[in-house]
């Protein structure tokens, strides 16, 4: 049977065994408890916080299984030589963004409009290929300036480190040569000092187009959660659990982030004690992150990469 | 002050590579594990399936019926008029059942049919498909028809999504039937595993009925085993 959009229909998904086959039957069984739980809410508001402890829980396992948001926001946390508290605040912007358009495309389509479920998989799907659009730009962009430093590096030798920008405040007064990083942001800006890491806004606003890739994308289940509670009478709860969803997202996200942008560092500081073969790495290593975001895109754009869908079934 | 970053050339032994490798191992595989599978259950079918037989023992079509979870339910319902408020007649559902049957297609309808080895085409659903909605819950009815009846002594029918986004499980109740193949033998393997309880009733069906066999695992894919003489 010929299959669109080159959707491999080759084998099943058998065995998803192990931890990302624990992660997905634990979140399938929170999942699997909204429903009761939204009822119970009707009677009882005291289920109420039982729902929201429940959406906290999902969010975390939930992104804690597969997904490209953070698969996206780490590679890019790494590409681009983020810090980790950076990371952090991009990683919940995205979430606390996702929550918002879930609520907004069901509270305006369903609540507004009364739209049908068809109505709103469309309005997700306009959604999803600006989102995916956006994700292939982000790669594309950072992979011509990492990927054009990376072969630099390759092929130039040492004229490379007149460039802009050192890596800023490490091995203080020890390192002899070759020690500063060559900091070649596809946004031309050099970082701020540690000190000062979170002022300023250049990196949020270079961040921004990474947060809205990301987040502007809402989860399905989020989606059939909402249009259930306002089914039931109960949007305002809907509301809530999906904040709180996006919350539990947020800190797996965070976390993810932060171990991917802990292993950058660390490449950083073996590329200064080494100098040849560790910038190469350095520069290989953000190239590769950047490749990982561009592939993401593409797969995800093309419908390689089979994505949630909300209608259909 | 030392910077606590700082790491005198002589000091980066093995052991600190080896570190970083694994970080960076680690950072993969979760890379990874975001390509591998995109999508998270979002909806569960439960299944009834028929198969259905000609007198010549041949199996000419697969019958479906595939009652969607309560949250889902309410969605695909999201905005359909009808003229009792939260009841649906069939002629109600009927645009939806429509845009299910017809974005099923995308995917295969999820059922994948082989006959001795060799894979059996399935063709669209018969012309007589419907959607019903009781105790709130969205039932699909809809028949599968084979390109050409098949004669297997093997006939192998696996039901599922490979992007994990809809969870198929068959129903406790009459989950697989035989249509006209009395001399078959069926195996349904159900796609996990199954409480104590469940299994111990299971043990408790007499030999001589139905001679179903259950196996369980681990599996996502929920098959169907025909065995003919």
């Amino acid at each position: 049977m010929a299959q669109p959009f080159g959707l491999n229909r080759g084998a099943p998904p058998s065995e998803v065994g192990g931890f990302t086959g624990w992660i997905l039957a634990k979140q399938a069984e929170f999942y699997r408890m909204f429903s009761g739980l939204v009822r119970a809410a009707k009677a009882d508001g005291s289920a109420a916080y039982t729902l929201l402890s429940i959406s906290f829980l999902y969010g975390i396992f939930h992104a804690a299984g597969p997904g490209h948001g953070k698969a996206v926001i780490s590679s890019y946390l790494v590409a681009n030589n983020e810090t980790w508290r950076r990371g952090i605040v991009l990683s919940f912007a995205s979430a606390i963004l996702q929550a918002f358009t879930a609520i907004a495309v069901v509270g305006v389509a369903a609540v507004l409009l009364g739209a049908t479920a068809k109505a709103m998989g469309n309005t997700v799907r306009v959604i999803e290929i600006v989102s995916y659009a956006l994700i292939l730009l982000i790669g594309l962009r950072l992979l011509w300036a990492k990927g054009r430093a990376f072969l630099q590096v390759l092929g130039g030798g040492k004229d490379h480190h007149h460039d802009h920008g050192h890596e800023h405040g490490h091995g203080h007064g020890h390192h002899h040569h070759h020690d500063h990083e060559q900091e070649a942001s596809a946004w031309g800006h050099a970082h701020a000092p540690e000190p000062s890491e979170l002022a300023g806004t250049h990196w949020l606003k270079r961040g921004l187009t990474a947060i809205i890739a990301v987040g502007l994308r809402p989860c399905s289940g989020a989606i059939i959660v909402l249009v259930f509670a306002l089914a039931q009478g109960l949007f305002w709860i809907g509301v809530a659990s999906t904040f709180v969803m996006g919350l539990g997202t947020a800190i797996t996200v965070a976390a993810i982030a932060t171990l991917a942008v802990g292993a950058r560092g660390l490449a950083g500081r073996l590329a200064k004690a080494k100098p040849g073969a560790g910038v190469i790495i350095l520069r290989g290593v953000e190239t590769a992150a950047a490749l990982v975001i561009v592939l993401f895109g593409a797969a995800l754009l093309t419908g390689y990469l089979a994505s949630e869908r909300l209608m259909g079934v | 002050m030392l910077h606590a970053t700082f790491v005198p050339q002589s000091m980066l032994s093995c052991a600190r590579m080896n570190a970083l490798l694994r970080i960076f191992s680690v950072a993969l595989l979760i890379l990874a594990a975001g390509g591998l599978a995109q999508a998270h259950p979002h909806v569960w079918v439960t299944m009834q399936t028929e198969l259905v037989y000609a007198s010549d023992g041949s199996i000419t079509g697969i019958r479906h019926a595939w009652s969607f979870d309560d949250m889902f339910s309410t969605f695909a319902t999201q905005g359909l008029e009808s003229k009792e408020k939260g009841k649906f007649t069939r002629e109600e559902l009927a645009p939806l059942a429509k845009v299910n049957v017809e974005s099923l297609k995308e995917f295969g309808y999820f059922t994948f049919a082989t006959a001795d080895g060799k894979k059996a085409e399935l063709t669209d659903p018969a012309p007589g498909y419907w959607l019903d909605y009781k105790d709130q819950v969205l039932t699909l009815n809809f028949l599968l028809p084979f390109k050409a009846p098949v004669k297997a002594k093997e006939l192998k029918v696996e039901i599922y999504d490979p992007s994990i986004f809809v969870d198929f499980a068959f129903a406790k109740d009459k989950p697989v039937q035989l249509a006209g193949a009395p001399k078959c033998r069926l195996d349904v393997m159900l796609p996990r595993e199954m409480t104590f309880a469940e299994g111990k009733a299971l043990s408790q069906i007499p030999a001589d009925q139905k001679n179903t066999t259950m196996a369980w695992g681990a599996q996502f894919a929920s098959k169907i085993l025909v065995h003919c003489p």
